[in-house]
Parts: structure tokens; C-alpha cells; sequence
């Protein structure tokens, strides 16, 4: 019996093996000589943000008659790595990537730079190797812009909890430094700062705390809008009036928005991520069809508040 | 030192909780106040439900690494469930239904395929983590009627129904751990499978039984995070995992087995609950708060390897 079920079980393993490496080959066609073949990698699509990402390179893509290999990366550096040898193999005309460590990937984009294909970088960026262009936000500028919002809001003075990011991520530290920069020279004190690791549960949780640690308060600046929304949510079930408070979350999603809209979110980061992406992959493009390069390496995208007056500024981040 | 471990062993999880909560009612002053204690319990109450449901698998020798990803799943089903307009009972019983189904599928690979918790546990962490991306593409569900946030944010008698919902999932657990046959059966196997099996009792049957009460205690912690956060997401509960486990261990269950209690896994959520309540209020720096709460998991299970020497 024994004997029997481990057979099976080699058999069932063998075959799954087998139909995986099928599906890789069905599911990824060789490169089209003919057209411009992009590779894309991005840290994770687990997460809204890179889908909105990768589905406006797509869109992008579309309208340039350029081909994407696109292939998610699962938050792996290692995995990621091996994406874009796979690239290389394939003989693809560039990469467009969002590296999941500044470090980490250097080699990657270095293999890349021995081959000589191009390579650009949105969102997140490389420490070292040659990048043809990074495109991105300015987080240290969003920190900035969102303090100066809620200065003008406060009239210059208050009492202000701030929510930041996971500690050590590099968009946490950015938008938290940009943020102080501005509000420093304020009268507006920061009661607290403390992480809710941009997690919407954690930021319900963690301004339970600080409502109790605290008691009044005039305004909260969340790194995010999954902390902003679980703040939100923590307030209005401490009977706290949203009116008194005014509330500054980051990224524009989809959630945000309609919380802006029902009245209980005063504003927002807009990064423009689906813009940067469209940009990067046009400069990717340029570059391999007509050998124009970009007039920078670096391209930041300015960062706007989005308040109910120009919500419909912010990307429709829904598919 | 007999004399010690002796009182550690039976009060250790109660004088942890003495000693913390003492000290953080000198170090804070808003700690001793009914709203913040209120808060603890509350935001204890989902991490503590699924303890309990934990504890029924830690005490059969098992491991459920899978309980974070299975509350994402069924948070964004029953989310899904709500927007589709089913009535509250009904939402909480598919839910469930979903939880128990997870473990079901565990403690059917983990008893007829032979292998061990962790492997199994572990692939099921990533399975339903995917399952719910894929149900969802990535995005949250958020949005629903106040009969079905009453279960997160409502209250009976002015302490919130989270916290109902945990006092009466600790009750129950406790019954049945400690009063039934079942239960029995658990410290049995736990304690000793091979014997257990000999005496004739269906050693397999019961330990799938355990997997599905812990998969069903992460649905129900999912409804709770769920109609409390008016948001089912397919991110939630990342690492739930591990304050889980550590909540069982520091209430004095044995990772070997054959030891433990549904109060105590309790008693233990609680603890960690109540240091990281602490550690917000006096606005301890986040990487000082990621070097205490490590710190506590393995000093934990060092303290159980300690009680298993004696």
C-alpha cells in the first residue's frame, strides 16, 4: 500500500512538473523578430499598485505596437533575477524593471549592460549598473506637498499624528522625511509617529492607541492610504466628528477615492504610477527603434495633492 | 529553581501578565484606562480566536502555518458573499464553511498523504494567499451595510462584539478541550499517536477534525478584521502566523504536544496584545518594536523548552 501511494505520488509529481514546463512554453511565444519586445518585471502583483502599473505599460504598449513579455517577480529578488536572465536568453530588445532591492539587482541590470540591451527602471531604482533612464516619484517631494497641504489646512498650527510606512522601506523614510521638512518650521506639533507597516488593519489598530494615548487632535498624515483608511475607520468608532479632523493619506487608490467622495478623507498623494510606467516604456521604445535617448537619466514625475476639488485628476486605478 | 519552574509552569502566563501590565500602567498613564483596555481585548480579539482554534492542532502535535493566508481568503470570500447581497447568517456559515474547507484539504493531505504540518501548512500558506489575489485581482473589497459591519464594529451592552464573539469561542473551546471525549482523544494523540492508535480510536479522523476547527477559527477571525475594517483585502493577515503560534506557546502549550490550554493561548494573545498596545502609547520607535517582539517569540518557546526539561 505504502509502496503504491509513493509511486503515485512520484507519478503525479513528475507530471505536474511536466505540464508546468508545457505551460511556460505555451504561454510564452518566442520573441517576434519584427517588432520591438520588451521585457517586464515588477516586484509583485499581489499588490494593486504594480497591477495598475504593468496594465498601463500594456495599454502603452498597445498603441506603440510593442510586444511585453511580462513575468512577476513574487516579491524574490532571487526570482527576479533569474527573469531577467531568462530575458537575455530570449533575446528580448529591452527591460523595463522595477527592481524589488536597490542592491540586489545591480547584478541583473550589470548581465544586462554586458549584453548591451537597455534597460529602464520605473518606480523603484538600482543603486549602481547603467540604467537608460529611471522614471519615478519623488517621495521626499510627495512627504512635502502633503505636509503643506495639511499646514494650509491647520492654519499653520495643531496637533498631528503621523503614520508611517514599514520601517527601513525606502518610501517610508522619503515621505516621512519630506513631511518633517516642512512641518518643522510650523507650530504644528507631531504628538506621534508611529508605523502601522502601510497596512490598513494596523492602521486601525495603531490609532485605536493613539486616540487613547493622546485624546485630541486636529490632524493625521498617513503614509499611505491603507493606513489613512483604517485611521478612518478607528475615528469614526471613537465618535470622533471627521469634520475636526483633517486626515492626508498617500497613493490615490481606488478606496481613497471613494472615501473622499462619501466626505471622510480630506486628501491625497497622487504619484501618477500608470503615467510613469507610459513614460518609461516610450523612452524603452524611442531608443531601440530610433536610437534616441533619453535627454535625462533621471525623469520624477511631480507629485499632486488630490482633494475633492480636483478628484478627477488622480488615475482611475481600477481596471 | 524546582521551585520556580514549578510556579512557571502553572501561573508563568499569569504573572507575565501581571508583570506587563503593572509596569505599563506606571509607564503610560492612559494605559489603566477602561477605553484602552477595552481596546487591547478588541484588537486582540482576532488574533485570540485564532489561537484558540490553534491551540486544538498544537495539542494533537500539529502546526497550521496556514492560518494568516486562510484569513485573507475567507476575509475577501465573505466580503464577496456580503456584496452578492446573502443574508448576515448566511455570509457567516459559507465563511466558515470556506475556513473549515481549507483545513479539511490540510488535514486530508497532511493524514492519507503522510506529510508533515509544516510542509503541508506551509503550501497551503501560499495556495490560499493566491486564491484570494485571484478572487479578488489584487484589489480590495471594501464597502458594506451596517448588519454586517455590526459583527466588527457594533456593541451589546457596550463592550464590542469582537470581544463577545472571543469570550464565547474561548468558552466554547474550552468545553470542549477539557470536557469532551474529543478533546481527551487530542491530548492522547498529542501525547503519544502510536499508543492512541493501538487503543483503537480513528487517530487520522480526529486530527483532520483539528485542522478544520483552526481553519474555521481564522474564517471567524476574518469576519471579525473584516466588518470591523469595512474591507475584505487579499493582503490582510500577512505573518498572523507567527503571533498566533507565539500566543499559543507563551499561554503554555506544548509544540511537542500533549499539553495545553484554550485559556491559555487566550491569556497569551492577550500578552502580546497588550506590549504592542504599550509600545504604540509610549511611541516606541518601529525598529525597536520589530527587536521586542522577536525577542518575546523565541523567548517563549525557549521557556517551553525549558518547562519540557523538567
Amino acid at each position: 500500500m505504502k509502496k503504491t501511494l509513493s509511486k503515485v505520488a512520484v507519478v503525479a509529481v513528475a507530471l505536474l512538473l511536466l505540464s508546468s514546463v508545457l505551460a511556460m512554453g505555451a504561454g510564452e511565444p518566442e520573441v517576434d523578430p519584427d517588432r520591438v519586445t520588451v521585457g517586464l518585471t515588477l516586484p509583485s502583483l499581489g499588490h494593486p499598485f504594480f497591477i495598475h502599473l504593468q496594465n498601463n505599460v500594456m495599454m502603452e504598449a498597445d498603441e506603440l505596437d510593442v510586444e511585453v513579455l511580462a513575468l512577476d517577480a513574487n516579491n524574490e529578488t532571487a526570482r527576479q533575477m533569474s527573469i531577467v536572465e531568462d530575458f537575455i536568453a530570449r533575446g528580448v530588445d529591452a527591460v523595463l524593471m522595477s527592481p524589488i532591492g536597490a542592491d540586489a539587482l545591480v547584478p541583473a541590470v550589470e548581465e544586462l549592460n554586458a549584453v548591451d540591451i537597455p534597460v529602464a527602471t520605473v518606480d523603484r531604482a538600482v543603486a549602481d549598473g547603467d540604467v537608460l533612464v529611471h522614471v519615478g516619484a519623488d517621495n521626499i517631494e510627495g512627504g512635502r506637498v502633503a505636509g503643506e497641504y495639511l499646514i494650509e489646512a491647520l492654519d499653520g498650527s495643531g496637533r498631528v499624528l503621523e503614520l508611517e510606512g514599514t520601517p527601513g522601506a525606502t518610501p517610508a523614510i522619503e515621505r516621512a522625511d519630506g513631511f518633517h521638512e516642512v512641518i518643522e518650521d510650523t507650530d504644528i506639533e507631531v504628538l506621534a509617529s508611529v508605523t502601522a507597516e502601510f497596512d490598513r488593519a494596523q492602521g486601525q489598530s495603531v490609532m485605536e492607541d493613539l486616540i487613547e494615548a493622546h485624546g485630541e487632535f486636529d490632524g493625521v498624515f498617513a503614509a499611505n492610504d491603507e493606513m489613512a483608511l483604517g485611521a478612518i475607520e478607528a475615528i469614526e468608532a471613537a465618535g470622533i466628528d471627521l469634520d475636526d479632523v483633517v486626515i492626508v493619506g498617500y497613493d490615490a487608490i481606488p478606496d481613497a477615492l471613494s472615501y473622499m467622495e462619501e466626505g471622510r478623507l480630506d486628501a491625497t498623494v497622487e504619484q501618477f504610477p500608470g503615467e510613469q510606467a507610459r513614460v518609461a516604456l516610450n523612452y524603452l521604445y524611442e531608443y531601440v527603434q530610433d536610437g534616441v535617448a533619453p535627454p535625462g537619466n533621471e525623469h520624477y514625475i511631480a507629485p499632486v495633492i488630490i482633494t475633492p476639488d480636483n478628484i478627477d485628476e488622480a488615475e482611475d486605478k481600477v481596471e | 529553581m524546582k521551585l520556580v519552574s514549578i510556579v512557571a509552569k502553572k501561573y508563568g502566563i499569569v504573572i507575565g501578565i501581571a508583570v506587563v501590565f503593572v509596569a505599563l500602567s506606571f509607564a503610560h498613564p492612559t494605559f489603566l484606562t477602561v477605553r484602552n483596555l477595552r481596546n487591547i481585548v478588541l484588537q486582540t480579539s482576532i488574533q485570540g480566536v485564532m489561537a484558540v482554534g490553534m491551540t486544538f492542532v498544537i495539542v494533537a502535535r500539529g502546526i497550521d502555518l496556514s492560518v494568516g493566508s486562510g484569513l485573507a481568503l475567507a476575509g475577501v470570500m465573505a466580503a464577496g458573499f456580503e456584496h452578492l447581497g446573502l443574508s448576515v447568517p448566511l455570509i457567516i456559515i459559507a465563511t466558515l464553511g470556506v475556513g473549515a474547507g481549507v483545513g479539511l484539504v490540510n488535514g486530508l493531505i497532511i493524514t492519507i498523504g503522510k506529510v508533515t504540518p509544516f510542509v503541508v501548512t506551509l503550501g497551503m500558506m501560499s495556495v490560499a494567499r493566491g486564491a484570494a489575489l485571484l478572487r479578488t485581482g489584487g484589489h480590495p473589497i471594501s464597502g458594506f451595510e451596517r448588519s454586517f459591519r455590526y459583527m466588527g464594529a457594533g456593541s451589546i451592552l457596550n463592550v464590542p462584539v469582537p470581544i463577545w464573539i472571543f469570550i464565547g469561542t474561548v468558552v466554547a473551546a474550552t468545553l470542549v478541550l477539557s470536557q469532551t471525549r474529543f478533546g481527551r482523544y487530542l491530548y492522547a494523540i498529542g501525547g503519544n499517536e502510536e499508543a492512541t492508535k493501538l487503543s483503537g480510536i480513528n487517530v487520522d479522523f480526529y486530527k483532520v477534525l483539528t485542522y478544520m476547527i483552526s481553519g474555521g477559527a481564522a474564517a471567524l477571525g476574518a469576519l471579525i478584521l473584516t466588518a470591523r475594517l469595512n474591507a475584505g483585502e487579499p493582503i490582510a493577515g500577512r505573518a498572523y502566523e507567527l503571533d498566533v503560534i507565539a500566543a499559543v506557546v507563551i499561554g503554555g502549550t506544548s509544540l511537542m504536544g500533549g499539553r495545553g490550554t484554550v485559556i491559555g493561548s487566550a491569556l497569551g494573545a492577550l500578552l502580546v496584545g497588550m506590549i504592542a498596545n504599550g509600545l504604540n502609547l509610549m511611541g516606541v520607535s518601529a525598529y525597536f518594536q520589530l527587536v521586542i517582539q522577536g525577542s518575546i517569540i523565541v523567548g517563549a518557546v525557549l521557556l517551553d523548552r525549558l518547562r519540557e526539561q523538567d
